[in-house]
């Protein structure tokens, strides 16, 4: 993805330097040859083409939508991920980057990847808005309270390179920085195995829904009192209200921390709030369950 | 020609002397004055913020201020300059001063309203002044929430009544500009017989009309959220931060072709005069500058692409943001033109009008990568942006007021200031400009993110050009306030028309009388109708038919 | 009646040019008015359009006959001031001041109306902020209404106070004989001022009293 966006940037840096020095040299030259030379000079009109307002309409115009065109399908590119993306979730908060590994590792202002596997960041604010910047990967995406963003990506070289937030935050905006560490696939696993202090998210999640009681009601022997988790994640779910939303982590996010808000048709409001009881690492561990018994139910469906 | 000394005919200067005279005038020149005197002062005060900001940028630590003093630097320089410089600058007082003479009237149409609009200005001023002296406030010139309504601990509400404030200023002065372009002008001077610095200042003045509002009431629901707690922006409550920026943005975009416009009318001013030729697509550049007042009202998620913002909202305002750029690459190609077999004078207003092609050029290409997606997430919050508008607004603006300055000086003073000393001034801004702000592109490109007060050593070598740059570059700006200055008692007495230009501005003594014109005019010839044949003596639009 | 109040402004070439240039730069100033509050109307579009729920909720804690009754008010003072421009076309002091003061006093009535129902927040606990408290679901959003409920309202009735200076004004100057047929453009100045605050209250009460609710 870098090397597209550098391909991309450079044509940018050809064409600028090109219509520069046009105007330049075209100035520079007109400003000679045609400097006064005596007070007097009083020069005849020169009159103006339509096909030369037409032309230089046209053609930057068309540069400029062949511009728009490559730069929109990097863009769309960079915020899908693709569907075998290695989750990491990112909890920003004033002034420290937290990392958590789905197999339970985390990290503090540090990310250690593989080389050459997708990894997709679902990352949250606890505080003000910040922002995950990797310049070496061209990558950028802020970092929002109260709602999930994601951004994905690829690398291909083994080595550190610079994080920086990029959205300005408070006192130590420029004190949150850190690394991206890649590793070759046999030094990741090293690195994974040695450094997964804490439960995998899955387990992790499991014992926490099982301990702030979420089982009980929307556990395998609810009674109806609550709609089911399993496969839950990514389906369409109607409201009380009639609207439709789709489930994804925002969604479950919002329906743990206030349940009101979003009612499922045909169940009563009793769900009480979280909001204040969790941390957004717990949270994260919630979700990261709750779509693990999607994909538990797709590999259970497939056999 | 008047070849009478200054001091003994009667003008707008020497009519009433004192304290009283000034402050309470409704005069549209002398109120042009006052804010020349406004507008020059928070300048400095910007560019000393902007002093101490390149010094600590010298070294990769944080060893000349603190990072909250740093953080409080950038955020002051950037409301400093935006909003009591820059947005001002030349319709407070090139457009004050001009927009009544140009169009053949005695003032503006409520002239109280223009003097109050000055008390407001400096009121608001005041209030922001009393926020940089009660310890500042850190949150960026674009308080972003939830940061600015919840988490800071600086004079966020003090500085956003402010500026609330100023903003009635820029309502009010665009207010006048649109009644009185519409109602106000000469007996034979038809819309497309009026100059391009009125087109520019009309299309400006819509801006300012439909925009500033926006920004009021941003700031106002910022500061009761603040001071009384309520959630509007709080994401604690379900409120979205993101709706503050679109708010925001619906401003502070257009807020920047309030910047650019006049300063492209100027240029077409001085383009047209030192050539001697006629603007080449007369129609094209005016129409081009509503163009951008109306597009620019539609483009301002391109500061939001990385946001959180939708992709697809994102596809739309990248597209809209090119569109834009059209006619402003209409307008330097048209300039260009004009020079096309003109008769051209480097008299110091013509290089930086010259420079200001060039500058503005190189600004509006790199605006280009921004709008562009998929570079955008890449250089966006970095010094890239920070160059590209530098480039616009100093390159771009500062550039085109320092020549409408100095194009004008003679016909508001009587005085001409020092040519060889103020072309030295253009060409030391040039490069100090320069040499400042195209490192920064660098910078930018490799990563450096702006808002940082400690960096990676590896960016060390581009800050130290770009600081070294800057030293230039506050030379360059000194030498026009005391040249100036000097002026003002020492300079040649200037005639009617120095320049040898067409408008009705030069129809009337240097200085004009009070109510600008002996009679009213009469206008019967297009604009910047240098004629073919050798004249006698100039044509100014009003004069009657030539023979 | 005098006639010989009519003062023309230097800049002005002929009484037609000042009222011309007066009243477009009255429209002028109105527009800037309705890009002031659109920027509520749009916050507050965009969260009712992700709250939808809990904003019928908490529209409901508006009473929705004190708001009807200020909405008939405020049109009826929009009535009695469009009276007093005509009297003013007219000419006819007596008139002027009449209407003028009718008007002012609907919209004292519009105004004391409203601190109550502001008074009556203030002892429910429903102010945003600190002492905020609601029994029913989603006291976020709810809050989050309420704040737009009280900028909104809160900015249309300094608006009307402000209009209450300017109608103050305008009785002094009747009073001292400054309008005739010839001249009268501060009160359709004035007038056109008044209209906008109706206008904008209009826009204000379903979108706030009537969400969710039925006949």
């Amino acid at each position: 993805m870098a090397a597209r966006v550098d391909a991309l940037f450079f044509f940018l840096v050809g064409v600028s330097a090109f219509f520069a020095a046009l105007i330049c040299i075209v100035i520079v030259a007109f400003v000679i040859k045609y400097r006064r030379r005596s007070d007097d000079e009083w020069p005849d009109e020169v009159h103006g083409g339509m096909w030369l307002e037409v032309m230089w309409t046209v053609i930057p115009l068309g540069l400029t939508l062949v511009i728009f065109f490559w730069g929109a399908k990097l863009y769309f590119v960079s915020r899908h991920a693709p569907p075998n993306s290695l989750e990491v979730t990112v909890v920003a908060k004033q002034w420290m980057w937290k990392v958590q590994h789905p197999e339970g590792a985390s990290e503090i202002n540090e990310l250690h990847v593989p080389v050459g596997q997708p990894i997709k960041l679902m990352m949250i604010s606890q505080d003000v808005i910040h922002d995950f910047a990797v310049p070496a990967f061209r990558l950028k995406q802020d970092v929002l309270p109260g709602r999930y963003t994601t951004v994905w990506f690829e690398a291909t070289k083994p080595g550190e390179y610079h994080l920086f937030c990029d959205q300005y935050c408070g006192a130590q905006h420029s004190g949150m920085v850190g690394r991206i560490v890649v590793l070759p696939q046999p030094q990741y696993e090293t690195w994974l195995n040695s450094n997964s202090v804490a439960a995998p998210a899955m387990t992790s999640g499991e014992t926490l829904s099982r301990k702030l009681g979420c089982d009980t009601c929307h556990g395998a022997r609810a009674t109806g009192r609550a709609p089911s988790l399993v496969g839950l994640f990514g389906k369409p779910v109607k409201l009380q209200d009639g609207r439709w939303v789709t489930a994804d982590e925002s969604y479950l996010r919002e329906s743990i921390l206030n349940p009101q808000a979003q009612v499922v048709a045909g169940y009563q409001p009793i769900m009480p709030p979280f909001k204040g009881r969790i941390s957004e690492e717990e949270m994260a561990a919630l979700v990261g369950y709750i779509k693990s018994l999607s994909r538990e139910e797709g590999e259970l469906a497939q056999k | 020609m008047n070849a009478q000394p200054l001091e003994q005919r009667q003008h707008y200067l020497n009519v009433s002397y004192g304290f009283k005279s000034w402050l309470l005038t409704t005069d549209h020149k002398r109120i042009a004055w006052l804010y020349l005197i406004s507008v020059t002062f928070f300048f400095f005060v910007g560019g000393v913020f902007a002093t101490l900001l390149r010094l600590e940028l010298l070294t990769p630590q944080g060893d000349l201020v603190q990072a909250e003093t740093y953080n409080k630097l950038f955020t002051m320089h950037g409301i400093t300059m935006i909003f009591f410089f820059l947005i001002p600058s030349i319709p407070a007082v090139l457009g004050n001063f001009l927009v009544p003479m140009m169009i053949g009237a005695r003032d503006l149409a409520f002239p109280r309203l223009n003097l109050a609009s000055w008390y407001i200005y400096i009121i608001g001023g005041l209030f922001t002044l009393a926020a940089a002296a009660a310890g500042g406030v850190d949150t960026g010139w674009t308080f972003y929430t939830p940061y600015s309504s919840i988490y800071s601990n600086s004079n966020v509400a003090l500085t956003v009544v402010g500026i609330f404030i100023t903003g009635f200023s820029s309502i009010l002065t665009g207010l006048n500009f649109v009644v009185t372009i519409h109602k106000m002008r000469a007996p034979g001077m038809t819309w497309f017989r009026l100059p391009l610095f009125i087109w520019a200042h009309y299309a400006t003045s819509i801006i300012m009309i439909l925009g500033t509002p926006v920004i009021a009431i941003t700031l106002v629901l910022v500061a009761l959220e603040r001071l009384l707690h309520l959630g509007i922006f709080d994401p604690a409550l379900g409120g979205d931060p993101l709706l503050f920026q679109h708010m925001f943005w619906f401003y502070s975009h257009p807020a920047v072709y309030i910047m650019i416009l006049p300063a492209m009318g100027v240029e077409s001013e001085l383009i047209t005069c030192f050539a001697r030729k006629r603007a080449f697509g007369y129609s094209f550049i005016a129409a081009s500058s509503v163009a951008i007042a109306v597009i620019g009202f539609l483009v301002w998620g391109h500061h939001m692409f990385v946001s959180g913002q939708s992709v697809y909202a994102g596809m739309v305002f990248s597209l809209l943001s090119f569109l834009v750029a059209i006619p402003s690459a209409i307008k330097v190609f048209n300039w260009t033109a004009t020079l096309y077999k003109g008769s051209i004078s480097l008299e110091a207003p013509m290089l930086y009008a010259l420079g200001f092609i060039g500058l503005f050029t190189i600004g509006g290409l790199t605006g280009l990568f921004l709008a562009t997606l998929g570079v955008d997430m890449h250089v966006h919050d970095t010094y890239f942006v920070i160059a590209h508008f530098h480039y616009i607004m100093v390159g771009g603006a500062v550039m085109g007021y320092m020549g409408g300055i100095h194009f004008w000086w003679p016909k508001m003073t009587g005085r001409l200031y020092p040519k060889a000393l103020a072309k030295l001034a253009a060409i030391t801004i040039f490069l100090g400009f320069n040499l400042t702000f195209f490192p920064q592109f660098v910078l930018g490109y490799l990563g450096m993110p702006r808002r940082y007060h400690v960096y990676p050593p590896e960016f060390q070598v581009l800050n130290v050009m770009s600081t070294a740059g800057a030293s230039v570059l506050a030379v360059g700006y000194v030498l026009p306030l005391l040249y100036l200055i000097w002026s003002l008692r020492y300079g040649e007495v200037a005639g009617m028309n120095p320049w040898k230009a067409t408008g009705l501005e030069w129809q009337t003594p240097s200085p004009p009388p009070t109510d600008n014109f002996e009679e009213t005019p009469v206008v019967t010839r297009e604009p910047y109708d240098y004629p073919a044949q050798k004249p006698q003596a100039i044509f100014p639009q009003g004069a009657a038919e030539h023979v | 009646m005098s006639e010989a109040n009519l003062a023309l402004a230097h800049q002005f070439d002929d009484p037609e040019q000042q009222l011309d240039a007066s009243t477009t730069g009255m429209w002028v100033f109105l527009a800037t008015e309705v890009m002031f509050f659109g920027g509520m109307f749009l916050g507050y579009t965009a969260y009712r359009l992700a709250y939808p729920e809990a904003f019928a909720d908490a529209s409901n804690l508006l009473d929705v006959w004190l708001g009807s009754i200020n909405t008939a008010v405020l049109i009826c003072s929009s009535f009695t001031m469009a009276l007093a421009v005509h009297s003013a076309a007219e000419g006819r002091r007596q008139k002027i001041i009449l209407f003028l003061i009718l008007t002012m006093i609907l919209g004292a009535i519009f105004l004391g109306i409203k601190f109550y129902e502001y008074y009556h927040k203030y002892e429910e606990h429903l102010i945003p902020g600190e002492n905020f408290t609601y029994a029913g679901p989603s006291p976020r959003q709810a809050e989050i209404f309420l704040s737009f409920y009280f900028a909104m309202t809160g900015m249309h009735a300094f608006h009307m106070i402000i209009g209450f200076g300017l109608q103050t004004y305008l009785v002094i100057e009747a009073w001292r004989d400054r309008f005739s047929a010839a001249y009268h453009t501060p009160v359709e100045l004035i007038g056109l001022y008044w209209h906008f605050v109706d206008i904008v209250w209009i826009f204000l009460f379903p979108l706030l009293y009537l969400v969710g609710r039925h006949l």
